[in-house]
């Protein structure tokens, strides 16, 4: 992998020039949250953390529509505009690396290729605040899955390039990059130790594949199941769900039929229901156990790395808490002072 | 920078096929033959597929959702559904006539593995609509009939009225060649001249190598335990009793996660699974 090193003065004309490849997107502040917009380098937020939403957003639309249909004929003419998307952390690369594998296993799911193709990557590094926890499930640092990679060193940045399409892009910033010297390396380790430092929530992840298979009749479940509120909001902002629903839509203007295709959540109770009415997942618990058996042991098995990023969104997203910390931890029989542990919810 | 080129093949697109003929088989079980439009596919696709496998059948406006072929690849052109009005894509589905208009993707899923079942005993016992896809494998093996050992083929139903292909395994019970029991529920009219009772009371009929068979099962919900508890008496090892399941599926590709159980995809794993998948991973059956 061939390293640079970036002038800090020479950032926001470094990616002024990247829009030479398409829209320049990047985490903006938004009241007191942070989402992913299309801006100017100057509004960009290199401090900023979790967005509300995860890059996956880029790769398949919360909504797009996915067919068309009119006079006996199906089209298909989803076409994502080309962007930069820059501010990505390692966490979030790490789960769109996830999202790659899932998306072209077996079948090559066309929408997400065409997206990801139309992308370029630029990562770029991070301190982390209470709520991160990418340290515990190794996805701290990533070495592959960019295009670029920014480490922020203060009057510094390095700079990796990552891919092919990363490499072609120094066509168009290639100027502003300097070869780096022994003194950037010794700042990057040092950076890291100090990075490394910051981490403040612990959790063991050791193991979780066999302690959740085991946990299949714990009353953990239960008691999650009721304090639950099937919002779906978990599965919103988890950067590695995948799961979507396809809709049928009369469009009356244009006289055409638009199957829509829609994030969807297995937290949702028609998730499971099938024609007739039967629900093969009824309970919320069933439903709660489905989401962690698929990322604490579904991905393990299939991947070998649990489809959790350590990101923390859902730590700060649910509204019972929720989230993976506090299941796991309850799981393994820990303490754990999450709302949802100290609901009494009568018959839900 | 380069241009993007784009893939013309997308397997969400469904494909025409013109519906060549219906009629009913039960009160509200219809049988569809259906012949895709396109010419240079018809004959590589129904000729390729397993058995056990389905096809997303689409229909504009309505949507799509997952059906067992019912027919097999030894008798390729057409491709045969066996299709019970429940929900709205199929009653939209009982509103065609012959020559109309569906959609088709596929054929999705792993099938029945029929190279690991040459050399075999073969046990079906099919529950209702459950003889769906258990045709398809039961065809085949007839087509194939020097491939494998004994046949046997346990076919149970509610009422003679709701017994599926009835005519056709009539027609079957009379080949020497392998053995077919059928059973009713209950015999309002009193005019069916086979055995009565559920289908497990047809066990005493069975008579194969337990070391040297496949078991399939494909039924309601309710009868897999009991049917498994029979195959296990017999002394058929876990990973030799095959079991068709369904769920909901929106894409038949692993993707939209609908049809997930555990940590498996029915529509890719499945939806064939060994009663060894079915111990293993918790909520299956």
């Amino acid at each position: 992998m061939r390293l640079f090193k970036l002038k800090r003065n020479n950032l926001f004309p470094f990616l002024r020039g990247l829009e030479g490849f398409g829209e320049l997107w990047g985490p903006v502040r938004k009241g007191r949250k942070v989402v992913y917009a299309r801006a100017k380098p100057e509004e960009f937020d290199l401090e900023a953390l979790r967005t509300i939403i995860p890059a996956k957003k880029f790769f398949l639309p919360p909504r797009f529509t996915a067919l068309k249909f009119r006079d006996n004929t199906w089209e298909d003419d989803y076409r994502p505009r080309r962007k930069v998307i820059f501010g990505l952390h390692p966490c979030e690369i790490h789960a769109l690396n996830i999202y790659h594998r899932f998306y072209t296993r077996l079948f090559t799911d066309p929408y997400y290729e065409r997206s990801k193709e139309a992308t370029l990557i630029v990562g770029l590094s991070c301190v982390p605040d209470d709520h991160c926890f990418c340290y515990a499930t190794g996805t701290s640092t990533v070495n592959e899955g960019f295009d670029l990679f920014l480490t922020d060193l203060g009057d510094r940045l390095l700079v990796w390039v990552g891919s092919p399409r990363g490499e072609e892009s120094l066509k168009l910033v290639g100027k502003f990059l300097e070869d780096v010297e022994q003194k950037d390396i010794s700042d990057y380790v040092a950076w890291r130790k100090r990075r490394d430092a910051a981490f403040k929530l612990k959790v063991d992840l050791d193991g979780m594949p066999e302690i959740v298979s085991f946990s299949y009749d714990s009353p953990v479940w239960e008691k999650m199941g009721r304090a639950c509120l099937s919002c779906g909001t978990c599965t919103m902002v988890c950067p590695t769900c995948t799961c979507f629903d396809l809709e049928d839509e009369y469009d009356l203007k244009r006289a055409e039929m638009h199957r829509e295709r829609f994030w969807y959540s297995c937290v949702f109770r028609e998730y499971s229901m099938v024609a007739g009415g039967h629900n093969f997942r009824e309970a919320r618990s069933e439903r709660l156990k489905l989401w962690y058996t698929h990322k604490l042991v579904g991905f393990m098995s299939e991947y070998g790395a649990p489809a959790c990023v350590g990101c923390g969104r859902c730590v700060v997203s649910c509204p019972v808490g929720i989230n993976v910390i506090s299941v796991v931890r309850a799981l393994r029989q820990e303490r754990t002072t999450a709302l949802w542990t100290k609901m009494e919810v009568k018959d839900a | 920078m380069h241009e993007i080129l784009y893939h013309q093949d997308n397997p969400y697109m469904p494909e025409r096929a013109r519906i060549v003929r219906k009629y009913d088989l039960t009160g509200d079980v219809r049988f569809f033959q259906v012949r895709l439009c396109n010419p240079d596919k018809v004959f590589p696709v129904t000729s390729s597929y397993s058995p056990g496998q389905f096809m997303m059948i689409s229909l504009p406006y309505v949507g799509e959702a997952p059906f067992s072929i019912t027919s097999t690849p030894s008798r390729p052109g057409l491709f045969e559904f066996c299709i019970r009005k429940v929900g709205r894509l199929t009653s939209r589905l009982f509103q065609l006539e012959e020559n109309d208009f569906l959609w088709l993707r596929g054929p999705f899923g792993n099938g029945f593995p029929v190279e690991k079942m040459i050399g075999k005993d073969l046990l079906f016992v099919a529950g209702g609509l459950g003889a769906a896809p258990l045709r398809s494998l039961l065809l085949y093996a007839l087509d194939n009939r020097d491939l494998f050992g004994k046949l046997f083929y346990l076919h149970g139903a509610r009422t003679p009225r709701d017994m599926l292909f009835r005519e056709e395994f009539f027609q079957l019970k009379q080949r020497k060649d392998f053995r077919c029991y059928l059973t009713v529920d209950e015999d309002p009219e009193g005019d069916w001249p086979f055995d009565k009772g559920v289908v497990t009371s047809l066990f005493k009929y069975v008579k194969v190598n337990p070391r040297n068979t496949a078991a399939v099962v494909c039924g309601p919900p309710v009868m897999y335990k009991y049917v498994v508890q029979e195959f296990i008496k017999l002394g058929i090892p876990d990973a030799n009793i095959y079991m068709t399941l369904e769920r909901k599926m929106k894409c038949g590709m692993g993707k939209c996660g609908q049809c997930v159980v555990g940590h498996k995809y029915v529509c890719v794993d499945g939806p064939v699974f060994t009663l060894w998948d079915v111990k293993n991973v918790k909520g299956l059956i």
